[in-house]
């Protein structure tokens, strides 16, 4: 029996290379390329040679896409009560300052209203950084209200994704999130509100099997890692080696499983594009 | 007696076969005197043992291989029961079953997930994990019952999503993300019972409704202990301290706020009694599908959605 080997809401990453480090000059994982911060910068945050997206959080997301300025946060100091006083090899309850203080947010996505070309849009955005992206009850309140609010005023909604599953120091609370935002979601489809999910590398897990999946228009980042059970779960349960680009954003396009896949320079267009139709 | 006997579950068995042994001598009336002591003292240490169960041992009762699954309450609580098929896309999923069925004059759509009893019906059923076309063919099936207008009762018994290859090519997520959504808006009554294993994903798929019930020694959370184990503590070894850590028993979940109602089981689990187990399933959702029955569908949604909304704990 090969049971006991699944873990889904896996919430350590599959890969944690890309990420943009610190220092003046950077390494392309892909290519090797020596990319110089303010050239990555103009760039996207994507390499200049062979397109390579690097991870980035929340507040790059919202430079890159939103009309500059327009951006206001809402329950930007919500954060975990650790419902569970939950304890591992650490308690759940150190974790959340250690995170706080690491990436100088809250929890792990942010959400708020803004203008893309100045169309209204209700924006919530994840960070890999905080906790692997996992989401919990902060995840799931904040994306809530944020679907609730689209809701009520019938803005249109764009998340952000980026995740590793759900957030296993709160349990079962953790699971719930997943009902909660698709049961909102469920509400925003009956008012024909529409909804653009946007998955960057990478998403996996709880957030995919809700949320994520359900947007009226699903765009995927470029080589982002896109599922439910995380590569290495699935290689331990088949027994042999995954077929290469399995997972990725191109090969759910394949799958009929995202509308399209966008290059990170081109988001912010494809967008307003889409806004024009499904804006309301 | 119980085929499998657990750990925990020895002191009494030892007890059980001495009483046995000495039953052959019981027409001496000191032996028979002696054999009414041991019964009592079995009775007290079934007592002990069984009130005093950890979260692990929970877990295990909720796995004990004869524990009654989904197809042996169907067959205790429904009459009538028509089985349907297929997912009308891909094909058919044995991890999940579904039908009509009668419950005390009552018309219903039942669904849950469905383990195997031995390896080759455990091939045969996956283990119980299903695969996309498992959560589409319980999507059509409710789809039907709202058309008919009949309740949905759904029975959670899953170590989880399949996570394999072909899951994911078909759109494992989207299939269970797209049950969430449509399960949040079904017109009709949906009332939700784990039965043994809820693990994660797997189970919620078909787990969104207006009342949710527990069996007293079944677990329910977001990921097995397991895994969590092999996850936070870099090991398989700490499968007990996740358990606790993770508080996934009938009576944590009631205190979270995310079970309505913990249905008690026979001393020493389901499959010590599944009839009394049954018994008990059946009055449960009876009861509940009574009360469901009085309510209009706008309110019904509406609750359900306020339900969900309402799970979470933070601060500021
Ligand atoms: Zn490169």
């Amino acid at each position: 029996m090969t049971w006991f080997k699944r873990s889904k809401e896996n919430i350590a990453s599959e890969t944690q290379k890309k990420d943009v480090p610190d220092g003046l000059w950077t390494k392309c994982e892909q290519c090797g390329e020596i990319i110089h911060k303010m050239e990555l910068e103009k760039n996207f945050f994507t390499c200049v040679k062979c397109n390579a997206h690097f991870r980035i959080g929340s507040k790059e997301y919202i430079a890159i896409l939103l009309d500059t300025d327009s951006f206001k946060e809402n329950d930007g100091r919500m954060r975990s009560g650790d419902p569970l006083k939950f304890v591992d090899t650490k308690r759940y309850r150190d974790r959340i300052p250690e995170a706080i203080k690491k990436t100088k947010l809250h929890d792990a996505v942010r959400w708020g209203t803004g203008t893309v070309n100045k169309l209204p849009l209700v924006v919530a955005a994840m960070d890999f950084s905080f906790i692997g992206g996992s989401m919990g009850s902060v995840v799931g309140e904040k994306i809530g209200r944020a679907i609730d609010r689209a809701w009520k005023s019938k803005t249109p909604l764009l998340v952000i994704s980026a995740s590793g599953g759900a957030r296993m120091m709160e349990g079962a609370l953790s699971l719930m999130q997943m009902a909660k935002t698709s049961a909102k979601l469920a509400r925003l489809s009956e008012a024909g509100v529409g909804f653009i999910s946007l998955l960057t590398d990478p998403t996996t897990g709880g957030v995919t099997a809700s949320y994520a999946m359900l947007g009226d228009v699903i765009i995927a980042e470029p080589g982002a890692l896109i599922g439910f059970a995380g590569p290495r779960v699935i290689k331990q349960t088949i027994g042999k080696d995954l077929p290469p680009g399995f997972q990725r954003a191109e090969f759910l396009l394949d799958h009929g499983f995202v509308d399209m896949v966008v290059h990170r320079k081109d988001l912010r267009q494809t967008i307003a594009q889409l806004l024009t139709y499904i804006g309301g | 007696m119980a085929k499998t006997v657990l750990e925990f579950e020895k002191p009494i068995l030892e007890l059980e076969q001495k009483m046995e042994e000495m039953r052959r001598y019981a027409d001496n009336p000191d032996i028979a005197l002696e054999i009414a002591k041991i019964e009592k003292r079995v009775g007290q240490l079934q007592l002990t043992i069984y009130a005093g169960l950890t979260r692990w041992q929970k877990v295990q009762l909720a796995r004990h291989p004869d524990r009654p699954y989904t197809l042996d309450y169907i067959g205790m609580i429904t009459k009538d029961f028509v089985e349907l098929h297929g997912d009308r896309y891909y094909r058919d999923d044995k991890a999940i079953v579904g039908g009509l069925a009668t419950i005390e004059d009552r018309k219903v759509m039942l669904i849950g997930h469905q383990k195997g009893r031995d390896t080759k019906s455990n091939v045969y059923r996956n283990f119980g994990m299903p695969n996309p076309e498992g959560y589409r063919k319980a999507l059509r099936l409710m789809k039907l019952a709202e058309k008919f207008k009949l309740p949905v009762v759904t029975l959670l018994d899953t170590p989880g999503a399949y996570p394999g290859l072909e899951a994911e090519e078909r759109g494992q997520a989207e299939a269970i993300a797209r049950n969430l959504m449509e399960m949040s808006r079904l017109r009709v009554p949906i009332v939700v019972a784990i039965i043994g294993e809820g693990a994660s994903g797997g189970a919620l798929g078909i787990g969104v409704g207006d009342r949710i019930l527990m069996m007293e020694n079944s677990w329910y959370s977001v990921i097995s202990p397991e895994s969590c184990s092999s996850i936070l503590w870099r090991s398989w070894d700490y499968k007990e301290q996740a358990a606790e850590a993770l508080q996934l028993t009938a009576p944590d979940l009631k205190k979270q706020g995310i079970i309505d109602e913990i249905m008690p089981e026979p001393l020493g689990g389901a499959h010590r009694n599944p009839e009394q187990a049954a018994r008990v399933l059946k009055d449960t959702i009876v009861q509940e599908l009574k009360q469901l029955a009085k309510i209009k569908p706008e309110k019904l949604l509406e609750r359900r959605i306020e339900k969900f909304s309402a799970m979470g704990v933070w601060v500021g």
